[in-house]
This record gives structure tokens, C-alpha cells and sequence, in this order.
């Protein structure tokens, strides 16, 4: 029977980020203004502020990772932390090791901040709880991505994004395409959205990669993509991994590049200067087709960058919370 | 041992009796209903002031964990559970380690069980050898074993041609089957229902078509076998509507439901609550009604626990990665009485859900008050509320959605064979 939002302290600021759900606007708002100053970090020659210095962030990943992982250690770094990555992926399982053992080890270890990426949706609330009901609630936990349920530092970065080139969430209309059924990012990015005001959020998919019920998260749900493309200011790719076309979800890929792949005949139905996202890693011909990823309205380099501020603004806020 | 229970209020479904009456009970049989029996002279007076007396409480599901999970629950643990929740008569699922498909088992089982303080267990066997849906057990065996039904627990049996013979084998013999309907294929990987929770919270959902494809296939199945077949832990509205239409068509089905999806929904798994993990899943409010509705017009027939202990270490995991199951047996009569209020019942009614309707099912001669009948009996306190907390339960098993919460309904006696088996003025 849930307790009030697990994320926020007594005092309802962020003390975990564990999904977008439920944030109120200002505390999103509050992650974004924070993370403009930091993205100029990176033009300094000395790319480093003190802001976590002599604290132990841990990088907790159960699940590969090449890119998420790296750019928290960038952003961790460049707030002077000490950064230890686990890649844990089955070991631990293999050896009889809890979730909640692993994550007692290293708080024993005086860790500072757990960054947890899992291959279970709910496992970065499971620890985040585990501190709390153990008094170790000055532990922060930042979910790095959980099963199908969140990417909240990529929902983020995808905010941050869409206010550098658009300015106002008000005003537009944006859709998300691909693989919603499995997509972490998906959620955080809808939850995100419709938070910060944006009046139509679409979502673009077969039937088969959309979850039940996902209108009720105020989504307008087209299966046509070109139907669905028209006039919007924001397209948001999703990455579609190559294993879905096992498992009776799709027959090919070259038949889900011509009805959902996103080309620049289709493009052409958004508005002239909507811009493209993506989470990355991209499967080209597969999504996206590289006239899109390589053109002039993809942003999909600019995210990677934005990011890393993001990611900043995200561990000093909670940092600064303790 | 001679027992008068004085100034309590009678209330035996079966007779749809529910009037102040005192109750005789001598050589573990109740003997006398409201006028002293000549020459009673009792051991021992209960007072039941201000109290429901009734019958003891007739669990469909209760798993005892043993034999192979004893580090969840042991038989003792599970018993003092029983005796403290009032329950006196329960049906073991046949999914322990080793399951149970061999009489000798079996006999283990009920011969560990027939202490005097313990409820009359009696174990639903396996349909099918080693639970795995392919080769028939020895039913017949079984049966002289103790075995009152035979069921697969929550496993399917995916071949159809299996599950025909094996309802027909059973019918051989006018054996009771038992059986989940859930769809293995539709429910694979899930974790909970399809619906909005699911998708908000991007765990892998279970349709409920899940439920009512496997339903219309055991129905179809005893229709043709003419098999007794009980559906166990029915979840949705859609499979209580089939279950109404095949009776309909005459054919003869009973199905239970469980005390958890009656009070929760999906709404209830929260932030991932491990404790909310269960199968069949929770599903919507919507489904959640149809089922309160369907139990109160007997449309379901009985109200289970579904005890399942499971340990601390089984639950402190991810939600899809959390052991299925929660504790039960101690909330079923304060559940069966939220339930009852709730849905403004007469008591003689809810508790007939609980009492008589499931004996019915077992084949037992349970259930019932009245002169001659066993003296297993549950005295209880309608008002006085019952906490729910790690220290007040019995069971080895804390494991339950409803943690930290409080009912009304609070055991005070509880009578097996006629043998005082709990005393909750003590405690």
C-alpha cells in the first residue's frame, strides 16, 4: 500500500531521482536551470568544480552499459567526486549476492551516491527504500535506467534539449516513435512532457511495441506515422533493439524501417524546422535512416553534450539536499 | 473433555441459523445447541459475551510448505496461524518439494499433521506427475492416501490433450479437479495485470484474456468429461461472467477467489511493492467489484486465503524478480468481515463463504453447527480489531500487502475436535 513519493525528502525536495512521475514541475525546472550554467564547465580548460569533492559517487550497473555509464562518471568527475564503476551484470547473481547485499557492501563502504542501472524496473526504488528503512537515507540513489520503467537523467537531457532550440514547452506538439513497449525512455519522456506543459505528446508505434492502457498517461496514440508526424515541432526516435524481431512483435526490419523507420520523405510532414532526437545507440536503416541522423535538423550530438550538464545538475542538487 | 460455550451469538450458515444460543461440546463432537443436554456437566465454560460463535473456517488454500520449504513455514507455524485465525479445516496445494504425486507423501503429510491442536488438513494431490502437465499420477492411490481433489496449484498443463485425459481419468473415479486458469503463453514473463499500473510502471503485463482463454478451455473440457472441476483463484470480471454462463448450460463448476483480490487491485502494487506480487495478478477495480459482487450472490462460491509464507529475503527484491505469494491465513475472517460490511451482508451469508460453501467443495463434513456435527468451532469478537503486524502473526510468513493495517474481527476461541486449540483471552 504506497507511501507519499519516495523520492522526496521531508521537506519535498529531491532526495533520489528515481523517475519523472510525480515530480512537481518546479523541481524539473529547478534541474534544468541548474544544469545551464555546468554545461559551460566543459569549455573551461579546467573542466572541474569542487561541488562533490571528497564524495564517493558508485556506479551500480547491473545491465550493460557503455554511454549512460560513461557520461555519469564524466559529469561525477567534473564535480570533483571520486568515481568507482561496478559492472555487475550476472556475477553477483552467479555468486548468491542480493541487490540489497551488494548496495550494504559499498554504504558500508561510505558511499555517497549510488548511480543504479538494472535490468528490473523498480530496482533503484527497492534500494532507495532499503536506505531509508535502514537510517541511511543521506545515500542518495539516481536511477540510471530500471527495466521498461525509467530514464529520468534522459527524459531530462531530452527537456533540456527541446528548450535550448525550442524555448517554450507551451506551444508545441511532440512525438515520440519506435519501441514505447520497451522503453524506459519512453516513459520518462512522456511524464516529462506532459509535466512541463507540452499540449500533445504522440506516440508512434505498431500495437505491438505500445503498451496497454498508455493513453492514459495523456498520450495521443497513432499508428501511422505519417499521420502522426504532421505538424509536430519535435520528433523523438526510440532506439529499437535488434532482438524484437524475435518473439512474434515484428517481422523485419526493413519492413518497420518502411512503415516507422524515420526517412526525410517523412520528416518532411513535421513542421520545416522540427528537430530530431535520439537516445542513442542508433540503429541506422533499422530507425533512422542516416540523411536523418546526419542532417541539419538532427540533434542527436547536442543530447549527448547536454547531457553531462544535465547529470551535473542532478547530483549537485541532491548532493546539496543531504 | 466437556465444553459449554455461553452467551454467544449462533451463527451456522448451513442451517441459516444466526440467534443467542450456547453450544455443548463432549468426546469432540457438538452435543447440545441452546438447551443444556441432560446431565451436561461441562469441564469447561467460554464465555462467549459480546462474540460470534460459528463454524470453524474452512480454508481452500493454505500452503504448509512442507515437506521442502520448511525455511518459509513449517507445519507448526502454519498450524498456531490456522488455530489463531479460526480456521480448523484446510486444503494443501500439491506444490511443495517434492510435490505431492506419491501416496506415501502424502501420508507423511497428514500423519505430521493429526496432532490435536492442529486443523484437519486435507491435501489437494497432483494431477499430474511432478506438476509438469505430462503423465497422470496414481489418483486412485492418492485418494486412499488422503487426498480430497487433484490440481496442478498454479502450474498449467499446456498440453491439451493432457489436461482431457487427466479430467477424465479424475471422472473416473468422480474426483474433483482443481484447477488456475491462466494461459502459460499469454503470462509469460508477466508479472502483473495489463492495465495502466503496468504500463506506468513498465513491468510485463498478464491480459486477462490470459485468464478466460485457459477458463473457456477447462470449460470446454468438463463439459466434455463431465469431470467436477473447481477453478481456483478466479481474478477477473470476465472469467466470473463465464464461469456464470457454463453453469448456465449446466455444467457443474465451482470456483474460489482469494481474500486478496477481493480488498486490492493494481492500484495496490504502488511503488513496486514486492508484497503486491501475486498470482494471478491483481487486476483492475472494475474486475475487483465484479468479484465482491459475484462472491456475495454465490456466483463464486468460496473465500480463500491463498496463504503463501514466503520469506524476507523471497520479497526484498525487485518486483518481478520477488517470490509470488502472501500470507492469508490469519486475515480470512477479518477480510471475510470487511467484506461483509462493505457489501452490507448479512453475516450468516459472508460466512457461509468461508464456512459450509467451501466444506461443500472439499467433500468434508465441515462447516456445519449443529448436534452431531465435529466440534471444530471459531469464537470471535466482530469489534475488537486485529492488527496486522510481523509481531501478532503467527505464521512464519509476514509477507502481506495489508501490513500495518487493522480490522475488525479478532479471534478469541478456536476449537478442533472439540479440543481447545487456541486461547486469545491469553494473549
Amino acid at each position: 500500500m504506497g507511501a507519499g513519493n519516495p523520492q522526496l525528502n521531508k521537506h519535498g525536495e529531491l532526495n533520489h531521482l528515481l523517475t519523472i512521475e510525480g515530480l512537481p514541475r518546479d523541481v524539473l525546472i529547478r534541474i534544468l536551470d541548474t544544469a545551464a550554467p555546468f554545461s559551460e564547465v566543459a569549455e573551461r580548460e579546467v573542466k572541474k568544480i569542487p561541488l562533490l569533492r571528497g564524495k564517493s559517487v558508485f556506479n551500480l550497473f547491473f545491465e550493460n552499459s557503455t554511454r549512460t555509464r560513461t557520461t555519469f562518471e564524466i559529469a561525477a568527475k567534473r564535480l570533483s567526486a571520486d568515481v568507482i564503476n561496478l559492472n555487475i551484470n550476472t556475477s553477483s547473481a552467479n555468486k548468491g549476492e542480493t541487490l540489497l547485499d551488494t548496495a550494504d557492501n559499498l554504504a558500508a563502504m561510505h558511499a555517497d551516491m549510488f548511480v543504479v542501472r538494472h535490468a528490473s524496473s523498480g530496482a533503484p526504488y527497492l534500494i532507495a527504500q532499503h536506505m531509508g528503512a535502514t537510517g541511511r537515507d543521506h545515500i542518495h540513489v539516481v536511477n540510471a535506467g530500471d527495466g521498461r520503467h525509467a530514464h529520468p537523467t534522459q527524459g531530462l537531457l531530452d527537456m533540456y534539449t527541446i528548450r535550448h532550440y525550442k524555448k517554450d514547452f507551451s506551444q508545441l506538439t511532440v512525438a515520440i516513435v519506435g519501441d514505447v513497449l520497451h522503453s524506459r525512455v519512453a516513459r520518462s519522456q512522456i511524464h516529462a512532457l506532459t509535466t512541463l506543459g507540452v499540449p500533445e505528446v504522440r506516440v508512434i508505434a505498431p500495437r505491438t511495441l505500445l503498451p496497454t492502457g498508455i493513453e492514459r498517461l495523456g498520450v495521443r496514440v497513432f499508428n501511422d506515422m505519417r499521420e502522426g508526424l504532421r505538424g509536430v515541432d519535435v520528433v523523438m526516435m526510440l532506439r529499437l533493439q535488434n532482438e524484437r524481431m524475435q518473439g512474434a512483435l515484428l517481422p523485419s526490419t526493413q519492413e518497420y524501417f518502411k512503415s516507422w523507420g524515420l526517412t526525410p520523405e517523412k520528416l518532411a510532414l513535421a513542421k520545416p524546422d522540427a528537430i530530431v532526437m535520439h537516445p542513442g545507440p542508433m540503429n541506422r536503416g533499422v530507425e533512422i535512416d542516416s540523411a536523418v541522423a546526419d542532417g541539419g535538423q538532427a540533434v542527436i550530438l547536442p543530447q549527448v553534450t547536454f547531457g553531462i550538464a544535465v547529470r551535473m545538475a542532478v547530483m549537485a542538487m541532491l548532493a546539496g539536499n543531504s | 473433555m466437556k465444553i459449554h460455550i455461553k452467551n454467544g451469538r449462533l451463527i451456522d450458515p448451513a442451517s441459516k441459523t444466526d440467534k443467542p444460543l450456547d453450544v455443548f461440546v463432549a468426546a469432540g463432537r457438538i452435543v447440545g445447541v441452546g438447551d443444556t443436554p441432560a446431565g451436561f456437566e461441562p469441564n469447561s465454560v467460554l464465555d462467549a459475551t459480546g462474540c460470534i460463535v460459528c463454524p470453524g473456517l474452512v480454508d481452500l488454500a493454505a500452503r504448509l510448505r512442507e515437506p521442502g520449504f520448511e525455511y518459509r513455514a513449517t507445519l507448526e507455524s502454519e498450524m498456531a496461524a490456522a488455530a489463531a485465525g479460526g480456521v480448523t479445516s484446510l486444503a494443501c496445494p500439491p506444490d511443495t518439494d517434492p510435490v505431492l504425486d506419491e501416496p506415501g507423501l502424502v501420508e507423511m503429510l497428514t500423519h505430521r499433521a493429526r496432532l490435536p491442536d492442529f486443523a484437519h488438513v486435507h491435501p489437494v494431490g497432483a494431477l499430474t506427475v511432478q506438476l509438469e502437465g505430462k503423465a497422470l499420477t496414481e489418483m486412485a492411490e492418492l485418494a486412499e492416501a488422503g487426498c480430497v481433489a487433484f490440481g496442478q496449484a498454479n502450474r498449467a498443463i499446456v498440453d491439451t490433450q493432457v489436461l482431457l485425459r487427466a479430467m477424465m481419468y479424475a471422472a473416473t473415479f468422480d474426483f474433483p479437479v482443481w484447477l488456475q486458469a491462466q494461459d502459460p503463453f499469454l503470462a509469460r514473463k508477466g508479472v502483473a495485470h495489463d492495465g495502466e499500473v503496468a504500463a506506468r510502471l513498465g513491468l510485463v503485463g498478464i491480459p486477462v484474456a490470459a485468464e478466460t482463454i485457459a477458463l473457456a478451455t477447462i470449460l470446454h473440457l468438463a463439459n466434455e468429461t463431465g469431470a467436477r472441476v473447481h477453478v481456483t483463484r478466479i481474478s477477473s470480471a470476465a472469467g466470473v461472467d463465464m464461469i456464470a454462463a457454463a453453469r448456465a448450460a449446466g455444467i457443474e463448476v465451482t470456483c474460489d477467489v482469494a481474500i486478496h483480490h477481493l480488498h486490492l487491485c493494481e492500484m495496490d502494487v504502488g511503488f513496486f511493492d514486492a508484497h503486491a506480487r501475486l498470482d494471478p495478478p491483481l487486476r483492475s477495480q472494475r474486475d475487483r467489484d465484479a468479484l465482491r459482487t459475484a462472491l456475495a450472490s454465490g456466483a463464486i462460491n468460496a473465500l480463500c486465503s491463498d496463504h503463501t509464507p514466503v520469506d524476507d529475503d523471497g520479497k526484498q527484491m525487485p518486483f518481478d524478480e520477488a517470490e509470488v505469494g502472501a500470507t492469508g491465513r490469519e486475515l480470512l475472517l477479518p477480510l471475510t468481515l470487511k467484506w461483509a460490511q462493505e457489501m452490507k451482508l448479512p453475516l450468516v451469508t459472508a460466512l457461509a463463504r468461508v464456512t459450509s460453501d467451501p466444506a461443500r467443495i472439499l467433500g468434508v463434513k465441515a462447516g456445519r453447527l449443529v448436534p452431531g456435527a465435529a466440534g471444530d468451532i471459531c469464537v470471535f469478537d466482530p469489534v475488537a480489531e486485529f492488527k496486522v503486524s510481523r509481531e501478532n502473526l503467527k505464521s512464519q510468513g509476514k509477507n502481506t500487502p495489508f501490513l500495518g493495517l487493522e480490522f475488525p474481527g479478532r479471534v478469541r476461541y478456536t476449537l478442533i475436535d472439540g479440543h481447545l486449540a487456541f486461547d486469545g483471552t491469553l494473549s
